[in-house]
């Protein structure tokens, strides 16, 4: 349902000024190739920079792209992009257009905005209220909620005036537990009646595997694997992580750990491995056992993650993907 | 989390689905001008009622302040017409200039015009909207004013009515450029500077009696939208007022609101799409 084909845009370098450096151009989104398809939950996993945002501004026809197609249920969204507003419904991630508003108002002036007369505007707010759980906020202003609250009422609005793709710009961050299974669980009912298809900006690892259908992995603005979140775990399946937390320093008196020096990925007191699954059992039985262990404060053995996905893709950035 | 897998779907991917732009889908309704317009001018009001009113005082006051120091200066006749039509329309332009202006600027500056963009609404509703609810938030501020001045002068209350035209037509040139400089700074401090700048223009060139000023400060004065709207009400204290005068004032600040909403439409439309 929405193709997009060699996508490019390139921010222009920036002369420095007092106060403010130079940066070089940027290309934020390089040669983008996506295929979405009706109905799945897609997703764009990336650290911080990688170019997600900036894609997502060109799909919504907010941004003009330097070069390259986006086509959504068969419009043209480069040459036409105000029609993107009647095709889909974006979740940004400001709210300062909503902010002073009531969570009731802000759904309401958006589904009225969106097309809808005020009957029709009116009767979905509330349903929509209803099923997020804002009702008891209903005549709160926006910015006297908490962050996490705030971003549910922007969800609210998002969702008043149906659409068939909902763009949703980190749609979770900040809500508790109760608040993100409101959202899956609102997102899960309009694709089962609707067909809803959802396109996903997210650096939350875990979040990217447990709801997403397909995932694009963005990196420095090209999109580096494009998989389901298991098919893409499967190409570094033959890889386990170990962390091992020391008390204190590493006990690099003792060979065996001497040895693992130069592969380990170091924070603080904390050592990353990747390694292949005999080594990760050897390296375990070393340091439970022996000289190591009086040393150790903790450890622990997973199987790969998105991030580690990421990672042997060659990611830059070596700790960019948020895990929780 | 997701329980429903994409190929069991209604309307779910089969290849034959993908056709080609032969047959597009149907578009989302577009929301159309004069419904959208109220909407945006109700959500307008509201935050311009949860956020706005401590800064309505403020030009009140200001206006008001601003009569008393006068009264000292000038006795009665013209000036003093000038003066009180000044002041009022002075809290127009603090609001409707000043303030808008700074709404427009942040709002583009933090992202918050994208919400608008996504939406199928037309540009001249989102800017005709909030200039509209900037103006009509100025009403209360600019009839105290107005009252206040007369009794502290002793000028005729009679023709106050024509407050009524005054606001509105004041107000959607001063807005139109409020939000046009909004729109068009490239810094949110910087329109914030313009609105504080414009209001100042209208503060000195509005209040202050024409007669004692030099010939370039009284050019500026006529480009100013807001001395058509201070001349057309001050000409109305009189004993009997020149209609033909105040009209033929009103209509310049209905041209010049015309002209600046469609400049702040335009200014919006290229601020929306980057």
């Amino acid at each position: 349902m929405c193709a997009v084909r060699g996508l490019t845009k390139t921010y222009p370098a920036v002369r420095g000024r007092r106060g403010a450096p130079a940066t070089p151009e940027v290309r934020a989104t390089d040669d983008v190739r996506l295929d979405i398809r009706r109905g799945e939950i897609f997703g764009l996993l990336g650290p911080n920079g990688a170019g997600k945002t900036t894609l997502v501004r060109q799909l919504t026809g907010l941004m003009r792209p330097d070069r390259g197609s986006v086509e959504i249920l068969g419009h043209d969204i480069v040459r036409h992009p105000e029609r993107a507003a009647r095709i889909l419904a974006y979740l940004g991630q400001e709210s300062t257009a909503l902010d002073e508003l009531t969570v009731s108002l802000a759904a309401e002036t958006t589904g009225r905005l969106r097309g809808l007369d005020v009957r029709a505007a009116r009767a979905e707010r509330d349903a929509v209220l209803e099923e997020l759980g804002l009702t008891e906020l209903a005549g709160r202003p926006l910015r006297k909620l908490s962050g996490g609250q705030r971003r549910l009422a922007c969800f609210a609005a998002a969702l008043v005036g149906e659409r068939p793709l909902l763009v949703l710009d980190e749609p979770t961050t900040g809500m508790d537990p109760v608040a993100r299974r409101a959202v899956w669980s609102a997102v899960d009912r309009r694709r089962a009646e609707q067909g809803t298809t959802v396109l996903l900006v997210t650096h939350n690892v875990i979040e990217a595997e447990t709801v997403l259908d397909r995932v694009a992995v963005l990196d420095r603005g090209r999109v580096i694997a494009c998989d389901t979140p298991g098919g893409l775990k499967e190409r570094v399946a033959g890889e386990v992580r170990v962390d091992l937390v020391w008390r204190d320093a590493a006990p690099l008196h003792v060979p065996e750990v001497a040895a693992l020096v130069d592969r380990v990925v170091e924070s603080g007191r904390r050592w990353t491995l990747r390694l292949a699954p005999e080594e990760a059992r050897a390296v375990v039985a070393t340091v439970t056992g022996g000289a190591a262990f009086s040393a150790l404060d903790d450890f622990t053995l997973a199987t790969p993650s998105l991030e580690d996905v990421y990672l042997a893709l060659g990611g830059a950035a070596q700790q960019g993907l948020v895990k929780a | 989390m997701s329980v429903v897998p994409a190929e069991v779907l209604p309307g779910a991917a089969p290849a034959v689905d993908e056709t080609p732009a032969t047959d597009a889908a149907e578009l989302g309704p577009r929301a159309r001008l004069w419904p959208s317009l109220c909407a945006v001018y109700r959500a307008q009001l509201s935050r311009a009622r949860v956020a706005r009113i401590p800064l309505l005082f403020v030009a009140t006051f200001q206006s008001i302040g601003i009569m008393i120091l006068m009264r000292g200066v000038v006795d009665g006749g013209d000036e003093a017409r000038a003066v009180v039509a000044g002041s009022s329309v002075l809290v127009v332009a603090f609001v409707a200039l000043n303030l808008l202006a700074q709404y427009f600027g942040q709002l583009r500056a933090s992202g918050g015009l994208d919400h608008y963009a996504t939406l199928p609404v037309p540009p001249a509703a989102v800017v005709l909207g909030a200039a509209g609810a900037y103006a009509s938030f100025t009403v209360p501020g600019t009839v105290v004013t107005a009252v206040f001045g007369c009794v502290l002068f002793g000028l005729p209350l009679a023709h106050l009515w024509v407050l009524v035209a005054v606001i509105p037509l004041a107000g959607a040139a001063l807005a139109g450029l409020g939000a046009a400089l909004g729109l068009l700074a490239p810094r949110p401090e910087l329109a914030t500077v313009l609105g504080q700048l414009g209001m100042s223009a209208a503060l000195l060139l509005g209040v202050l009696p024409a007669e004692r000023m030099p010939e370039v400060v009284r050019f500026a004065r006529d480009l100013l939208p807001s001395t058509y709207g201070v001349e057309a009400f001050a000409r109305t204290f009189g004993e009997s007022p020149d209609w033909a005068f105040v009209l033929g004032d009103l209509a310049v600040c209905g041209v010049v609101g015309v002209v600046s909403l469609a400049a702040a439409t335009w200014a919006y439309r290229r601020a929306a799409v980057r």
